[in-house]
């Protein structure tokens, strides 16, 4: 029994290292940022950056340098949004992650995607303005879920967690059904590109005033998240076990998946569909730091913005044309992922 | 201290058991024996007030169940499951520390008190170098030996266990069993079901035969566990001896059975 428990403590990462997690992320994160704001059709030196980035932040600027309208204007929205959807998305995955009991639960478990698709591409049918898009966008996304959490406290009987996720598939089974009937319909030259488009994710052509409404609903959902970190730890055992500790199971999951639905549905309000993100980098972030939500919710934030500024990056330069998010995303995950599956039981803690 | 009144258990629909009452006073211990499917699990889920009881009542520490909310509850009667396997890998000490949920504030961790707490319960069951080992990791006797730890943890005047022997060794078997002595001696109640009459004999206080969803006796170790009792409810022969010592012990008459 001692070899064994030495050899385990072994197989994990050391203390030191696992505590210095976040920090080092951190710092990742930023320098990536950073570099991201470099690189484009328009490169600019560091140097240049910092100095453009100083006198906009003294307000001395001229709006006219073309300089200053790609720093500030085109790459900064860009970079924040990217920071603030992989973050957001892969808090969610984490969360519902922990909450469903299962490493394969991707933020989309409970609808809030397909119902969010819905909301928008009603938006883009109807040609209402991109701000009304993303409203809509967002309010498709918690009504998908709200619906979702409707049918199943009608359902009386069964295992609680299971008739969620079942109503989860049937409710984005119709709103997808829904989303393809407005296809049909939609203008072919026009609307159809900008439907496809949205659906497969982009942060192309983010403004400031799109990021204002995301953010701070994205902060509002986090914050009790983290608050609640012990709790749902616990409440990762299991209801019953839950309650038998002391947890009042039902309003904590309750609690629990309104945070992560708000977090999700304002991030695709902003960005579209954007896959994979939710799903593989809660799982990296596992692998790092343990299962401990504490630990878990702020190293996955920061690997999920680092990530996404990569593939955002990625996918303004890598060709002429702007490479939807969702497909690098599905490129880079759906590999790794496989390699997650190869590398067996062990790396699905 | 808990006292179980003329209680009816089962799911919406269907009743599994009627007419149960049972007393448990503080420094004993309680074995529920009874076949499987003969409404255990049902029994003590409804004790802890895990599904609601169909009629009558449970008064855990002179107050009633459903006038407790979920942390009362657990600041006062801790559940010991089976052995199971957890979906993420946390530390058996994460796992022990999830104990004293109940002793925290809504947005509270765990602090120093409560990790000292949750080693002392390691190192009471002589477990402390599994602390840090991932619990998904141990053997099925380990993993319950951490949740008898967690439950430990939780410094509850009650303790619930369901078949804490079950997945054991001979040898830690023999500790738990010494354990579960040593705790009913310092003045706590506890809750057992087993499969093992020899484990009534050993630890029990007073035993209670559960079958066909209603208590068919109760009472002292040697006056419950008769070859005719265990014979009725089990539907084998069974033997029932007096060691040199004076202890009792239960032998199956193999290659008999009624």
């Amino acid at each position: 029994m001692d070899r064994r428990a030495s050899t385990l403590k072994v197989s994990r990462l050391n203390g030191w290292f696992k505590a210095g997690t976040a920090l080092w992320l951190f710092c990742i994160v930023v320098v990536t940022s950073f570099a991201a704001l470099l690189i484009g059709p328009y490169p600019l030196s560091p140097l240049d950056a910092i100095a453009l980035l100083r006198q906009s932040f003294l307000a001395q600027s001229d709006s006219t340098d073309p300089a200053h309208i790609v720093l500030i204007s085109i790459r900064l929205p860009r970079v924040v949004a990217a920071l603030l959807v992989g973050a957001a998305l892969s808090a969610a995955g984490a969360c519902y992650q922990t909450l469903f009991r299962n490493p394969l639960v991707s933020p989309d478990i409970l609808g809030v995607s397909a119902g969010a698709g819905l909301g928008a591409v009603l938006g883009i049918f109807l040609s209402l303005p991109v701000a009304a898009i993303q409203m809509m966008g967002f309010a498709g996304g918690l009504l998908a879920v709200a619906l979702v959490g409707f049918v199943s406290a009608a359902v009386r009987t069964g295992d609680r967690t299971l008739i969620l996720v079942l109503a989860g598939v049937v409710v984005a089974a119709l709103t997808g059904a829904a989303t393809s009937l407005l296809k049909v319909l939609a203008d072919p030259y026009d609307q159809l590109p900008a439907i496809t488009f949205w659906l497969l994710g982009s942060l192309s052509g983010v403004k400031v005033e799109d990021i204002l409404p995301a953010a701070p609903a994205v902060m509002l959902g986090l914050v009790p998240l983290i608050l609640l970190r012990w709790r749902i730890n616990v409440l990762s055992l299991g209801d019953e076990e839950a309650r038998s500790l002391g947890i009042e199971a039902g309003r904590l999951r309750l609690a629990v998946i309104l945070c992560a639905t708000l977090i999700t549905a304002s991030v695709v309000a902003l960005a579209g569909v954007v896959g994979w993100v939710g799903l593989v980098i809660p799982h990296m972030a596992r692998m790092m730091v343990g299962p401990s939500f504490g630990r878990l919710l702020p190293v996955a934030a920061l690997l999920g913005a680092g990530y996404l500024i990569l593939v955002d990056t990625l996918a303004r330069t890598i060709s002429a044309v702007e490479v939807p998010l969702g497909i690098l995303t599905a490129v880079v995950g759906a590999p790794f992922f496989l390699w997650l599956l190869a590398r067996g039981r062990r790396a699905w803690n | 201290m808990i006292r179980v009144e003329n209680l009816s258990i089962g799911y919406s629909g269907v009743r599994v058991g009627t007419n149960i009452s049972l007393t448990v006073d503080s420094g004993s211990v309680l074995c529920l024996l009874g076949p499987n499917g003969s409404g255990k699990t049902t029994l003590f889920k409804t004790m802890l007030g895990l599904i609601p009881a169909q009629s009558g009542r449970v008064v855990l520490e002179e107050q009633p169940l459903d006038e407790l909310n979920r942390s009362d509850i657990a600041r006062r009667m801790a559940y010991v499951p089976q052995a199971h396997n957890a979906p993420f890998a946390f530390e058996a000490l994460e796992v022990v520390l999830m104990g004293r949920t109940a002793r925290l504030s809504v947005f509270a961790q765990p602090g120093e008190a409560d990790r000292k707490a949750a080693r002392a319960a390691l190192s009471r069951l002589n477990i402390e170098e599994l602390a840090d080992a991932d619990y998904t990791q141990l053997s099925g006797g380990q993993r319950q030996l951490v949740l008898i730890a967690r439950a430990l943890a939780q410094e509850t005047p009650v303790l619930v266990m369901d078949e804490p022997t079950a997945s054991l060794d001979f040898g830690n078997q023999v500790r738990v069993l010494e354990e579960i002595a040593g705790l009913a001696h310092s003045g706590l109640t506890v809750i057992l079901s087993t499969h093992d009459p020899d484990h009534a004999f050993a630890v029990g206080t007073q035993v209670a035969l559960l079958h066909d969803g209603r208590i068919q006796t109760c009472g002292s170790p040697v006056e419950v566990l008769t070859s005719q009792t265990l014979g009725a409810v089990y539907g084998v022969d069974v033997r029932v001896d007096t060691l040199v010592d004076g202890r009792t012990i239960c032998v199956p008459s193999l290659g008999k059975s009624a």
